[in-house]
C-alpha cells in the first residue's frame, strides 16, 4: 500500500518543531508500524536527509520505549498493543497517517518523536520499592503465603511497562494510572505493608511536583493502556492515600 | 598456562564457595565509601549488581543506553527462572541443578562456577519475593513451578509469561532505592565507547551522552561489564534493536580475552520470519513446550495442501501428523533442550516438511493440552458429561491464564488465533553462551574489569537450558560479584579518587572522537543497516544452526571484505553533537563486523559438534545415537579464549582445559 505520513519534526528541545509530509510506497500489510518507519528512514538516508528519530528497543511490546501518538491515539488505532506491535494491516492503501510524540508538560520533546520520561523515574525513586537489602538471609520464599487472587492482582498491576501512554492520552496529562499501578502492586502484597503509608504519600507528592495533572475519571488511560492496567488501581491508590493522610 | 588462571578454589566442590567467602579480603564499611564502581548495563546482572554494591556502601555509577534501567532487554525474558528449591518434592537438589546445567551445556562449562550458581539459586527466589516480585502462586498461596527443557523436575518459578519483566522491575526497584539515597548515580541514555586502563588496571570508561552527543570521562576503581550478549551479529534475532556487543568488544580490544564466541543459542520456538523488511524476530517462550506439541505432516501431499491453502492443520488426523520430537526423543519428548529441538526442526524443514510458504515453519499445537485441562476443570467443577465445546472452553481458560500474553503477542503479529489453530514456529538466534572470559571471581583478563550475566562465558557451556539466563544474571549480580569484587577492591582503600585528567583518559577519548568524526564525515553510499543486514545473512547462512569448514572459511573472507567496504562506503547522516540514532548504530555494527569474523574463526577451530555449535563433519554415524551431534572430549574439552592481536583473523588462542571431577563426561542422550 501507499501512504502519506504527517510527522512531527523537531531538531532539538529548543526548536519550535513542525509537521512534515512524507510519502511511502509498497508497504506490506504484514509489516509492523516501526518497520514501516524503518522503510521511511532508509529512504531519507539514501536521499541524504536526516531520518526521523523515535524511541524503540525490544519491538515486542514489553520494554516500553516506543511511544508514538498515531492519528490522535497513543500507540495508534489497535487496542492492547504498543506502537511496535501495531501492524500495517490496521491501515489501508491511500491513508494519511499523523504521527506525533507524546504531548505532556512533564514529557518534554528531545528530538522528533523522542520525549524525556525521566519524571517517571523520579516518581519511582520516591518510593517505588520495598526496603530490603540483598543478603541471602531473607526468609524462605514460601514462608510468606499470599492468596492467589492477591498475587494475581498484584501481577496485573505490575505488568505496567512505564511507556507513558496513559499520560499522553489524558486530557489533564495525569500520571495516576502509572503511579496507581505501582502503589497497588505493593498494597496488595504483605511485603509492601510496612512502608505503605510513606510510599503512597511520597510517590503522589513527587507526581504532583513533576507537573502531571489530576485525574477527572475520564477513563481514556485505561482504554489506551497497552497492558490493560485497570482504573481499579487509581481507586486503590486513592484509598491508600486517604488512609495514609488520616494516619498523618 | 599461567596466563589463564581460573582461580577456582581448592577443596570439595560443595565447599568451595563457602570456604572462599570465609577467607577473602573484606573492605570495611567506612572504606567502601571511598571506592567507586562503574557498572555498564542495567539488566538483571547489571541492575542487581548496582543495587547490591550500593547497598554495601560503594559509590556506583550505572550506565544504560535506554532512557531507564527498567528497559534493558532482560525485561523481555518470558518463561521463568530456575532454582533448586525442591518445593515440588520431586527430587531436586543443588547437585541435580548443577548436573542438569553441565549436561545441558554439553560438558563445556566450568564445574565450580555452575555448582556455585546452583547453590545461590534458592537465595534468588527468597530475595525476589522479599522485594515484592509477584511470582505465580497456587491456591494454597505457595509458589507455583513449571518445567523447562532438558530436565526431569519442576524447578522453574514464573510470573505469567513476563518473568524477566518482573525480576528486572525488582532489581530496578532496588536500584531506585539507592538512586534516591545518592549511592547510585544513574546515567540513562549513555553508551560506553571505551574502557580506560591505567597502570594495567581498568580505571574508567569513555561514554557518549546520547542526548547531547557529549563525550564524557568517568573514572572508578573497578569497571563491571553487564551489557548482555552479541546475538544481533545475526541482524535478525530475538534481541532488542539496540542490544549490542560494543562494551564487551572494546574491553576485548584492550586485553580481555573473548571465550567461545561460536556458542550461540538458536531458540526453537520463535515466530517465523515473514519478509525482507523484518527488523527483529519474536520469541515464544519455551514454557509453551510444557503444553504444546510440535509436529509437521507425515505426508508430503498434506504439506503441499497446507502451503497452498487447500488444507488447514486442524484437518489432519492424529495418524497424519509426525510429532517428531516425541518420536525421536521418547524420554524428553517436546522438552528436549533447545539446541536439540532447533536442529530437529531444521532437519524436518530441510527435508521439505516446513508448513508455511517459505518452508521454514513447524507447528506448536495446544489442542491436547486444552482438552486435558478442560477435562480436569470439568471434574473439579463437578460438571458431568461435559460437551466437547464446554471442555474446550474450560481448557482454553487455563491455557490463557498460563500463557495469555504470549498468545496475544502471537495473534497480534501473525493475525491468527493460536487457541484454534496451531502456532507456527521456527528457530531464531536468541542468546549467546560465549562471551568475555572470566575467572571464578568473574574478573576478565584485565585486572579490575569484570563481566557478568550474558556478557561473560562461564556457566552455560555450549548450550543454555531454559530459565537459566535469569538465574545466572541475578546470581552474578546479587550474590557472587558483591563478594568477589571486595577481594580485589580491598587493595584500593588508600588509592583515593581516580583522576580523569590523565593521558590515558585523553588518549581513549581522542580515539573515540576520531571514530565518531570519521562516521559523520565519511558521506559514503550505504546506510548502516545495509551492512548489518549483509553481515546477518552471512552469519545465518554460514555460522547458523549447522556449520562446515568450507562455509566458515568463506564467512571469514566475506566478513573481512564487508568490513573493509563498510569503512570506505558507510554513510551516517546528522551531527555528532545531537541525538543521532544512526551514529549509535554505526559504532555497534562496526564492532559486530569484527566480532563476526572471530566467531567464524572460533567455529572453524572447533571441529567437534557440541551444544549449539553443530559441525556437519562431526555426527554420530551409527548406533542408537545415529545422526546426533558428536562431541570430541579428547581434543576439545577446553574453553577457547581468544586474545586480540589487531585483526580478528590474527587472534591468538589460549586454552582453559576443563576438569570434571564431580560429573562423568558422557554422551548427552535425551532419547
Amino acid at each position: 500500500m501507499n501512504l502519506t505520513l504527517k510527522i512531527w519534526r523537531q531538531k532539538g528541545a529548543n526548536d519550535k518543531g513542525r509537521m512534515v509530509d512524507y510519502k511511502v510506497t509498497d508497504i506490506s500489510e504484514h509489516m509492523s508500524f516501526l518497520e514501516m518507519m524503518d522503510v521511511l528512514n532508509e529512504q531519507l538516508i539514501n536521499r541524504g536527509e536526516e531520518p526521523v528519530a523515535f524511541d524503540h528497543d525490544c519491538r515486542e511490546g514489553i520494554c516500553g520505549m516506543c511511544s508514538m501518538y498515531i492519528n490522535g491515539e497513543a500507540h495508534g488505532p489497535d487496542r492492547g498493543v504498543t506502537t511496535c506491535q501495531l501492524h500495517m494491516r490496521m491501515f489501508k492503501d491511500g491513508d494519511t497517517i499523523t504521527i506525533e510524540p507524546w504531548r505532556a508538560a512533564a514529557f518534554p520533546v528531545i528530538k522528533d518523536l523522542v520525549v524525556d520520561r525521566t519524571s517517571f523515574e523520579r516518581i519511582q525513586q520516591a518510593g517505588g520499592y520495598i526496603s530490603v537489602n540483598t543478603s541471602g538471609n531473607t526468609t524462605d520464599a514460601n514462608s510468606i503465603l499470599i492468596p492467589k487472587e492477591d498475587a494475581d492482582k498484584a501481577m496485573d498491576a505490575a505488568t505496567c511497562i512505564g511507556c507513558g501512554a496513559c499520560v499522553a492520552t489524558c486530557k489533564n496529562s495525569s500520571a495516576m494510572l502509572f503511579v496507581g499501578a505501582k502503589v497497588s502492586q505493593y498494597a496488595l502484597l504483605p511485603q509492601g505493608q510496612v512502608e505503605a503509608t510513606e510510599r503512597v504519600k511520597n510517590m503522589v507528592a513527587q507526581m504532583d511536583l513533576e507537573g502531571f495533572g489530576n485525574c477527572t475519571n475520564t477513563g481514556a488511560c485505561e482504554i489506551e493502556c497497552p497492558k490493560g492496567i485497570s482504573l481499579e488501581n487509581i481507586a486503590r491508590m486513592n484509598t491508600e492515600f486517604l488512609k495514609a493522610s488520616l494516619k498523618g | 598456562m599461567a596466563i589463564l588462571d581460573s582461580k577456582v578454589p581448592k577443596g570439595p566442590l560443595k565447599d568451595k564457595w563457602t570456604d572462599y567467602k570465609d577467607h577473602i579480603d573484606l573492605v570495611n564499611p567506612a572504606n567502601k565509601r571511598l571506592i567507586d564502581v562503574i557498572v555498564v548495563g542495567t539488566g538483571l546482572a547489571g541492575g542487581s549488581a548496582s543495587a547490591t554494591l550500593a547497598e554495601l556502601g560503594y559509590n556506583v555509577k550505572a550506565f544504560a543506553y535506554q532512557d531507564s534501567p527498567r528497559r534493558a532487554h532482560s525485561i523481555a525474558a518470558q518463561g521463568g527462572i530456575n532454582a533448586a528449591k525442591n518445593y515440588q518434592g520431586d527430587g531436586d537438589s543443588f547437585y541435580r541443578l548443577f548436573y542438569d546445567t553441565v549436561k545441558g551445556g554439553d560438558y563445556r562449562s566450568r564445574e565450580a562456577n555452575v555448582y556455585r550458581l546452583a547453590q545461590v539459586s534458592a537465595n534468588i527466589i527468597d530475595q525476589c519475593v522479599a522485594q515484592g516480585v509477584p511470582f505465580a502462586r497456587d491456591y494454597g498461596g505457595q509458589l507455583d513451578n513449571r518445567s523447562f527443557g532438558g530436565v526431569l523436575v519442576s524447578r522453574t518459578f514464573y510470573a505469567k509469561g513476563q518473568t524477566g519483566q518482573q525480576l528486572l522491575l525488582g532489581a530496578y526497584s532496588a536500584m531506585n532505592r539507592q538512586i534516591a539515597r545518592g549511592k547510585i548515580e544513574m546515567f540513562n541514555r549513555h553508551e560506553m565507547l571505551d574502557v580506560v586502563i591505567v597502570d594495567g588496571k581498568a580505571r574508567g570508561i569513555i561514554a557518549r551522552n546520547l542526548v547531547t552527543g557529549e563525550i564524557e570521562r568517568h573514572s572508578a576503581h573497578a569497571v563491571v561489564i553487564a551489557s548482555g550478549g552479541y546475538g544481533n551479529v545475526y541482524f535478525l534475532s530475538t534481541n532488542a534493536m539496540g542490544s549490542n556487543a560494543t562494551a564487551a568488544w572494546k574491553i576485548h580490544k584492550k586485553g580481555a580475552f573473548f571465550a567461545n564466541p561460536c556458542y550461540t543459542q538458536i531458540h526453537p520456538t520463535c515466530i517465523p520470519r515473514s519478509g525482507d523488511y523484518q527488523s527483529k524476530l519474536t520469541l515464544m517462550s519455551e514454557s509453551l513446550r510444557n503444553d504444546g506439541r510440535i509436529w509437521v505432516p507425515k505426508n508430503m501431499d498434506d504439506v503441499m495442501a497446507i502451503r497452498e491453502g487447500r488444507k488447514k492443520p486442524t484437518d489432519l488426523s492424529e495418524e497424519e501428523r509426525d510429532y517428531y520430537l516425541e518420536r525421536r526423543y521418547p524420554a524428553f519428548g517436546n522438552l528436549v533442550p533447545r539446541d536439540v529441538a532447533s536442529r530437529a526442526a531444521k532437519e524436518r524443514c530441510d527435508a521439505g516438511y516446513g508448513v508455511n510458504a517459505t518452508g521454514e515453519a513447524v507447528y506448536l499445537d495446544f489442542k491436547s493440552a486444552i482438552e486435558r485441562y478442560g477435562k480436569e476443570q470439568a471434574k473439579l467443577k463437578g460438571i458431568e458429561n461435559p460437551s466437547a465445546a464446554k471442555i474446550t472452553e474450560l481448557g482454553e481458560a487455563i491455557v490463557e491464564a498460563k500463557y495469555g500474553n504470549l498468545f496475544q503477542m502471537y495473534e497480534k503479529i501473525v493475525d491468527d488465533n493460536p487457541y484454534k489453530t496451531p502456532m507456527m514456529i521456527y528457530p531464531a538466534t536468541h542468546y549467546t553462551m560465549g562471551g568475555i572470559w572470566v575467572d571464578y571471581n568473574l574478573m576478565t583478563t584485565i585486572p579490575g574489569c569484570y563481566a557478568i550475566g550474558e556478557a561473560n562465558f562461564s556457566d552455560h557451556g555450549a548450550n543454555r537450558l531454559g530459565a537459566s539466563a535469569l538465574m545466572q544474571g541475578l546470581a552474578d549480580g546479587y550474590f557472587v560479584l558483591p563478594y568477589t569484587i571486595g577481594d580485589y577492591l580491598a587493595d584500593d582503600i588508600r588509592t583515593g579518587k581516580i583522576s580523569t585528567d590523565t593521558k590515558e583518559f585523553e588518549e581513549a577519548e581522542n580515539a573515540v572522537k576520531d571514530r565518531i568524526d570519521f562516521f559523520i564525515n565519511n558521506k559514503g553510499e550505504h546506510s548502516v543497516d545495509y551492512y548489518h543486514k549483509k553481515l546477518g545473512k552471512i552469519m545465518w547462512e554460514k555460522c547458523g544452526m549447522a556449520r562446515n569448514e568450507q562455509g566458515l572459511k568463506e564467512a571469514m573472507t566475506e566478513i573481512k571484505a564487508l568490513r573493509e567496504d563498510f569503512w570506505k562506503n558507510v554513510t551516517v547522516p546528522g551531527d555528532a553533537n545531537e541525538m543521532n540514532p544512526e551514529l549509535e548504530k554505526a559504532g555497534r555494527v562496526a564492532d559486530f563486523l569484527e566480532l563476526g569474523e572471530l566467531f567464524a574463526k572460533d567455529a572453524l577451530n572447533r571441529t567437534e559438534s557440541c551444544g549449539g555449535h553443530f559441525r556437519e563433519e562431526s555426527v554420530e554415524l551409527d548406533g542408537p545415537q545415529k545422526g546426533e551431534a558428536k562431541r570430541d572430549d579428547e581434543n576439545f574439552a577446553y574453553v577457547a579464549a581468544w586474545e586480540y592481536k589487531g585483526e580478528p583473523a590474527d587472534a591468538v588462542l589460549h586454552k582453559e582445559e576443563l576438569e570434571f571431577n564431580d560429573i562423568e563426561l558422557k554422551q548427552r542422550s535425551y532419547k
